[in-house]
């Protein structure tokens, strides 16, 4: 029965909350990798795009809510995804006419282009902060938990209760079919395969006659679709708060390269591994040794290996280690 | 630039420009550090906030009164733990140097991993005695009483040698990957100052720091500084015939002149700081260790075949420059007054420095200069402008329209959208800023 308690209470304070934020940090880190792998730049803006498309979201919500409209139990956001994601392309595709255009024909330095990319920041951070406000806002509604710690106590008998809350669900449900269907595109579809030709060796697939200009527009595309979907799903289980989605970019930078930038499968295994090492490291294991254990083997610390103030900093810590070991990712980079 | 200073002298009030011109003089000490990284040899270095937190640690450590309870308390268990971490660092650098082992990578590895537990356990009880040391009003181990000026060079020194160890970590990467790092790790620098309360307080601040510049009080005290201002005013006082009417326009005058006799003082100490650094710079520049540089940043693989050891000289610059950040946030603090860890925001404290540096001329000293004085200034003055654009845009609707009252509340966002705006513009027209790198020929 220890056993069983103890296990349960891993998955209610480790597993599910890791998975959660790992999913959030592997859609955002498969759009960074994509923009990497196709447009050679690292994009800085795209924290601030993923706080512009959750923002449309949460309008579109707003207008949804005042005509009466809405989902039951699952959140109104999910209908107005769609239109956070094409305002998230438009926005995108506008920013790539008339900026990352110009340096992309000149060819310039990767250097030039991230620091081209910071102005972008700015100009996406005003706008969302001007727009919708530096404050907190929460935009979830419908059923807030699908299984209480309580009820399922009641329905096992054990004494630790799982909680899990619909965010939690929605968010892993919805990455698995955005990555999977991600995943066929790139490796089943002729326009899937020629995104990744060209983000192989663009000039050989300009000699097969690959258009890049489609090339670039549907990565665009692509990435903003990941990005207002990660941006929603993080702010629907937390809430929304522009700055926030800024210091969310540096985990899922870390989370790209770790899983080897430019490679869209690493980054989304990438993700899962800085969630689970923040969260694996910053749990207090005191109670889980406490079922484990014997009596008179009662850990008196809380078994934490470092607190939690630190948590990205564990995330940035990986990454540096991951920087000086294997430059290059985990799993292999630089190809799509 | 000084004719802009002078017109909000006189439409805000003379405080408020003298307050633009010295944190002006700060970044643009800031954005010679950088211009050294990143002008001179081309490193990418978006650690710019890690190495201000720095020197703004320096700052309190050198110049605060030590709490000699909490050095009783639990002094010995963190001076113990200090010992752990430089035997650590040390050995790391013995088995990087001496071994050549393929497994070597690896040892160093888990040694770290294993250390810190180690440490927390030496640590972890001092810690929690010193921070339960009246709490409220300190809670940490204090600083050694020494005037605050010396913390510059201490915050340089630490800079630096901080810059060292990232520096050997890093510096073998390619640009965008060094970027990033570096990012990161000013994000680890500052989640550590922010939450190592035995050191910083942390989130609850250290104020009242010591000044190299009298304190307006004791100026409005001292008879000398009386007399002075009255002699300044001599014409506007003879003016006024009442003698109780004279001395309280005397009192207002002290007192307001007082605030700015003492920004006229940190102004001049700021001056001849920059002056100083600007003067070095400029001979290194010109100088064969200036010309290595450029010859690095143009050609690596060419200055490689001439035998320059690029990695080492990367690793200096990388150095110096931060050094330089680091000395600049010890006089940011000293400025202030005061040190706030939850303030290090990368938005604020990277990417306007970087703005600086890019708008105003890579490469080119005074470039940088004139790149902090212009958008430190419009960072300042953007809020004000977007007020009375907004007043006139919309001077039709009345006050309670939503939408007006809407921007109002935004005022403070608008000078992100002018930064980005003015980034994206020179990136585009003037990709060498305003004042371009001059070609030297020698």
């Amino acid at each position: 029965m220890d056993i069983i308690n103890s296990i349960v209470l891993l998955c209610n304070f480790l597993v599910i909350p890791a998975l959660t934020y790992g999913s959030q940090l592997a859609l955002g880190a498969i759009g960074v990798t994509l923009i990497y792998g196709v447009l050679r730049f690292a994009n800085f803006a795209y924290g601030d795009l993923m706080a512009f498309g959750t923002m449309t979201v949460i309008l579109v919500t707003w207008y949804l809510k005042s005509l009466g409209i809405n989902l039951g139990v699952l959140p109104t956001a999910l209908i107005a995804l769609p239109f956070g994601i094409i305002a998230t392309i438009l926005i995108s595709l506008l920013f790539d006419k008339t900026v990352f255009k110009y340096y992309r024909d000149k060819k310039s330095d990767p250097v030039i282009l991230i620091v081209v990319s910071l102005g972008v920041m700015f100009i996406l951070n005003a706008l969302v902060r001007i727009i919708i406000g530096p404050g907190d806002v929460v935009f979830m509604d419908g059923a807030r938990f699908i299984m209480k710690a309580r009820e399922f106590k009641d329905l096992t008998g054990l004494d630790e209760g799982l909680a899990l809350k619909s965010t939690q669900l929605i968010t892993f449900i919805t990455t698995i079919i955005t990555a999977s269907l991600l995943f066929y595109f790139l490796n089943k579809t002729k326009t899937g395969k020629s995104m990744r030709a060209y983000s192989n060796n663009e000039d050989l697939a300009l000699l097969s006659g690959i258009d890049p200009n489609k090339i670039i527009i549907l990565t665009w595309v692509l990435v903003s679709i990941l990005a207002t979907v990660a941006g929603t799903l993080y702010g629907l289980d937390k809430s929304f708060k522009p700055l926030a989605y800024w210091n969310n970019l540096l985990p899922i930078f870390a989370a790209t390269i770790v899983g080897g930038i430019g490679n869209p499968l690493g980054a989304f295994y990438g993700g899962f591994v800085i969630a689970f090492t923040e969260i694996g490291l910053t749990y207090a294991y005191k109670k889980f040794f406490v079922y484990l254990l014997p009596e008179r083997l009662e850990p008196s610390s809380l078994i934490q290996y470092i607190s939690t103030d630190y948590k990205f900093a564990i995330s940035f810590a990986i990454l540096v280690v991951v920087l000086i070991y294997r430059p290059n990712g985990i799993f292999k980079g630089k190809v799509i | 630039m000084a004719l802009l200073i002078i017109i909000v002298g006189f439409l805000q009030s003379w405080g408020v420009a003298l307050s633009i011109v010295n944190l002006c003089l700060i970044s643009a000490v800031m954005t010679m550090g950088v211009n050294i990284q990143w002008g001179y040899s081309g490193l990418i270095n978006f650690g710019v906030m890690g190495f201000l937190a720095i020197g703004g640690l320096a700052a309190i450590v050198v110049s605060v009164p030590p709490v000699n309870e909490a050095w009783d308390a639990g002094g010995f268990g963190i001076i113990l733990s200090g010992l752990i971490l430089f035997l650590l660092i040390a050995s790391i650098f013995y088995v990087h140097q001496k071994f050549r082992s393929k497994y070597k990578n690896y040892f160093l590895f888990c040694l770290v991993i294993s250390v810190i537990p180690i440490m927390k356990l030496v640590a972890g009880p001092s810690i929690s005695s010193i921070e339960s040391i009246d709490a409220a009003t300190s809670g940490f181990l204090g600083g050694f009483d020494l005037p605050i000026i010396l913390s510059w060079f201490v915050g340089a020194i630490l800079a630096g040698m901080i810059a060292f160890i990232i520096g050997k970590v890093c510096l073998g990467l390619r640009s965008d990957y060094l970027a990033i790092a570096t990012l990161l790790i000013s994000g680890i620098v500052v989640s550590a100052v922010k939450h190592e309360e035995w050191l910083t307080r942390g989130v609850k601040n250290v104020t009242g720091l010591k000044r190299p510049a009298p304190y307006e009080v004791d100026l409005q005290n001292s008879d000398w500084f009386i007399n002075f201002i009255e002699f300044l005013f001599q014409g506007r006082l003879s003016k006024i015939y009442n003698l109780d009417e004279k001395i309280i326009a005397l009192n207002e005058l002290v007192i307001t002149s007082s605030g700015i006799f003492v920004k006229l003082c940190f102004s001049f100490i700021f001056s001849i700081v920059l002056i100083t650094i600007l003067v070095f710079s400029e001979r290194a520049l010109r100088s064969p260790w200036g010309r290595m540089m450029r010859a690095i940043r143009d050609n690596e693989d060419a200055a490689k075949a001439m035998g320059k050891n690029v990695v080492k000289r990367h690793l200096h610059i990388f150095i110096i420059g931060s050094a330089i950040i680091g000395f600049s946030g010890a006089m940011l603090v000293t400025y202030d007054g005061l040190f706030t860890p939850a303030s290090y925001q990368p938005l604020r404290y990277t990417f306007i420095i970087w703005v600086m540096v890019l708008l105003g001329g890579t490469g080119n000293n005074y470039g940088a200069i004139l790149g902090a004085f212009v958008v430190w200034f419009i960072w300042i003055e953007s809020a004000p402008f977007a007020l009375f654009l907004i007043e006139i845009l919309m001077s039709q609707t009345d006050d309670t329209n939503q939408l007006k009252i809407h921007l109002i509340d935004s005022i403070p966002y608008f000078r992100y959208l002018v930064m980005g705006l003015g980034l994206l513009l020179v990136m585009r027209y003037r990709p060498k800023g305003l004042l371009p790198e001059k070609i030297i020929k020698n």
